[in-house]
């Protein structure tokens, strides 16, 4: 909770929309439709299922500094296909992000090191081949950006983000 | 009992209370049309001749009755051709269902014969969209097509239904209350303490001393008219509407000052750029309307009621933000206040009103070789008593209809407001009729919104529809015209029209056309128009380069308007100036 909070004072302008859509054809497209048509700037959006097969669940991370969140929300709300949208910003809440990260590894001795990293970051190699291994790493946006820089001196060859899931505490 | 797809469609429709459908048959809605054969004693299908204006036929139809229209429409292009229309209703909030044939299910996605992602292109200016590809789906959706297109802020809705679908059978029940896991016709966002913003909103009212209400179109389309005008001649409270907002309360009425906005009167504006207080009403701050947000009354706190929660806080915040119809808010608020008049207030307004009055056009006489639109306007007014239904294109003559006809009657006027759809007002006119019949209708265009909409005019015959149209011809697209003469230096681009000798082409319609070039004749032609029974076409020749003032330029502020020059005629001078000017 205390990250949370810290986390919030760092980006005082990131807002966390979680909604809860329907499961149907086309749902995406009116949400991601709805975000241009009204110029509004979402900085990530990650939908997956819930615990109900016909309901889907989207993260919606948007820089209040561009974009006013309150309309964003209403205007979400107003979707048919939209079942409720909170803004979790000022709740406390559990964020995470998951990365897989490929790095190259010229020899040996860098692949230990970079192990050694992703122990120091609680993350995981998932993946080993001659030339390259992949990180996996869950954490907030901090933590896979501290990797992530990090790892830069290796030499970082594809990076792939979930952008930011989120659910409220207790 | 089993139907076909198409029967099911039918089947709703007339559950839903509408009895006449705009469209055009094509192959994929052949089904569809083909079921019509036995649906004709309960509906009657208008043929248009294009489908935009089944779309616009349709808005007008749900804004002369209440009751959603139905457009209908073929795949592909014909689907496509509904989208201005569509447009249009979004952005003035009609309740219209439109029902689009597609390709076959099993075609869907394969580029084939007339087909176009439908949903996808109307996903923007529709309230809600459904491609059914599923015939067991479609009793559902055309209920609930209809619920959402009329309920909350109204608004289109596209259902587009593959062919297939159209011919398979299904097990049909009317559904007469649908029931939906997001959508709800009220939709706040949060909870709503109503009893304490009301509390708020009357301690606002309470401290007001230079109170503007700010009436809009969600009065109309909640039906509180009656519950509007408690609230006005219980408060005291002077009354600007918008556009859309003619016909919620008359414009005999003292405490109603008439349009607001780009071109209302210089005294409307004034009052709210003075107010202190401003009490919006089923409006949303369209820019028309406000002018330059960042100066719009400044000092003014804002009471905010919209049906639409997205609507609160969008362009103008709100210090007391109710999402709730106009109507249930009105009946709890009109009790709680307190019976008031604002004397010194309306004094200060009747200042500025006089000097409008000193300034306006009626005051110039008009010599018999000149006509000019507004006292076109005043003539049609005065001919008909203003008792009739008007329905106008867009531009100058749009707005010269607003300022010299008077709206006495509920709903008077219908106008495309927010998209301003040129070749509206024929087509609206035809839905107009449908859902007025009994109504004396008048379709009021310029030269170049009418050449958009000529087509329809077979329509009219076809239908034997009794409607007069009435072209204000100036040989220009007048109101950008407008804009080149005062925003780009003069400098006249794409904007002299020529036009056809509008009275025959009536006549090769088969209908009755005249020609005014001065007021004696337009009061004439108006009279011999009215007299004639079915439809009739009046070309007014006007003057070719007049302005509408007074004028909001766009970015500006409502106090600073180009006012209309004292009249000359008013000083007894000339009237060189209204007259076209040498370039």
């Amino acid at each position: 909770m205390l990250i949370d909070r810290i986390e919030a004072r760092k980006n005082p302008t990131k807002h966390t929309l979680v909604a809860l859509v329907e499961n149907k054809p086309g749902v995406l497209n009116r949400v991601a439709s709805l975000m241009r048509r009204r110029n509004f700037n979402i900085e990530s959006l990650a939908v997956g299922t819930t615990e109900d097969p016909t309901v889907s669940r989207m993260t919606i991370v948007i820089d209040a500094s561009r974009t006013n969140a309150a309309l964003v929300e209403r205007n979400l709300y107003k979707l048919v296909n939209v079942i409720d949208v909170q803004d979790v910003t000022n709740l406390p809440t559990v964020v995470r992000e998951l990365a897989l990260i490929k790095v190259r590894v010229s020899d040996a001795q860098h692949r230990g090191e970079i192990k050694q990293i992703a122990d120091m970051f609680q993350s995981r190699v998932v993946d080993v081949a001659k030339e390259s291994v992949i990180i996996e790493v869950t954490g907030e946006e901090q933590k896979v950006d501290s990797i992530l820089n990090v790892l830069q001196d290796y030499g970082i060859l594809e990076v792939v983000r979930t952008g930011r899931i989120a659910m409220t505490r207790g | 009992m089993k139907l076909t797809g198409a029967q099911v469609i039918w089947e709703t429709i007339i559950q839903q209370g509408t009895n006449v459908v705009f469209g055009y048959p094509g192959g994929a809605i052949l089904p569809t049309y083909d079921a019509l054969v036995d649906y004709q004693d309960r509906v009657h299908h208008v043929l248009v001749r294009h489908e935009e204006n089944a779309a616009l036929a349709a808005d007008a139809y749900f804004r002369a009755t209440g009751k959603v229209g139905v457009c209908m429409a073929t795949s592909g292009p014909g689907a496509t051709n509904l989208v201005t229309g569509l447009a249009n209703a979004m952005m003035d909030s009609s309740a219209v269902v439109a029902i689009t044939g597609q390709v076959a299910s099993y075609l869907v996605g394969s580029d084939a014969f007339q087909e176009t992602d439908v949903t996808g292109v109307t996903l923007p200016i529709t309230k809600h969209n459904y491609l059914v590809m599923d015939v067991n789906d479609l009793p559902q959706v055309m209920a609930e097509a209809f619920y959402i297109a009329r309920s909350g802020r109204p608004g289109p809705v596209l259902v587009d239904i593959c062919k297939d679908v159209q011919q398979k059978m299904v097990d049909y029940e009317p559904i007469t209350n649908v029931q939906m896991r997001g959508y709800r016709a009220i939709k706040p966002h949060g909870r709503q303490d109503i009893p304490a913003l009301l509390q708020r909103a009357k301690e606002l009212i309470d401290h007001a001393r230079r109170p503007v209400i700010l009436a809009g179109q969600g009065i109309k389309h909640g039906n509180a008219h009656e519950e509007f005008r408690a609230f006005v001649e219980k408060s005291g409270i002077p009354v600007a509407t918008t556009l859309l907002g003619i016909g919620v309360l008359s414009e005999d009425h003292p405490l109603n000052l008439r349009m607001m906005g780009m071109h209302g009167e210089a005294y409307v504006n004034q009052a709210i750029a003075n107010a202190d207080l401003l009490i919006a009403l089923g409006m949303r701050f369209d820019d028309r309307v406000t002018g330059n947000l960042k100066t719009y009354a400044k000092n003014a706190r804002v009471i905010h009621v919209d049906i639409d929660a997205a609507e609160i806080n969008k362009n103008v915040p709100a210090d007391v933000g109710i999402v709730a119809s106009v109507k249930d808010v009105l009946r709890e608020l009109t009790p709680m206040i307190e019976k008031r008049s604002y004397p010194a207030w309306m004094e200060q307004i009747n200042e500025w009103r006089a000097d409008t009055q000193a300034r306006d056009v009626l005051n110039v006489e008009l010599p018999d070789d000149m006509l000019l639109a507004p006292h076109v306007m005043r003539a049609i007014w005065e001919e008909t008593k203003g008792e009739c239904t008007i329905c106008t294109d867009v531009g100058q003559h749009q707005m010269w209809e607003t300022q010299y006809f008077q709206h006495t009657r509920k709903n008077q006027l219908i106008t495309s407001g927010g998209l301003g759809t040129m070749g509206f007002a024929l087509p609206a006119a035809i839905g107009a009729k449908f859902g007025r019949p009994d109504d004396e209708v008048w379709a009021i265009a310029g030269d170049g919104g009418f050449q958009m909409s000529i087509p329809e005019l077979a329509t009219v015959m076809q239908e034997n529809l009794d409607i007069k149209i009435a072209i204000i011809n100036n040989n220009f697209l007048g109101m950008v015209r407008q804009w080149q003469e005062l925003m780009h230096n003069h400098r006249y681009s794409a904007v002299e029209m020529w036009t056809p000798d509008f009275v025959k082409l009536a006549q090769a319609y088969g209908m009755c056309g005249m020609r005014a070039t001065n007021l004696k004749e337009a009061r004439e032609v108006i009279r011999r128009a009215r007299e004639h029974k079915g439809p009739a076409l009046i070309e007014f020749v006007v003057e070719k380069e007049t302005n509408v003032f007074p004028m909001i330029q766009p970015g500006k502020s409502l106090n600073e308007m180009t006012r209309r020059p004292i009249q000359p005629a008013a000083l007894g001078g000339g009237m060189e100036f209204m007259k076209e000017k040498a370039r």
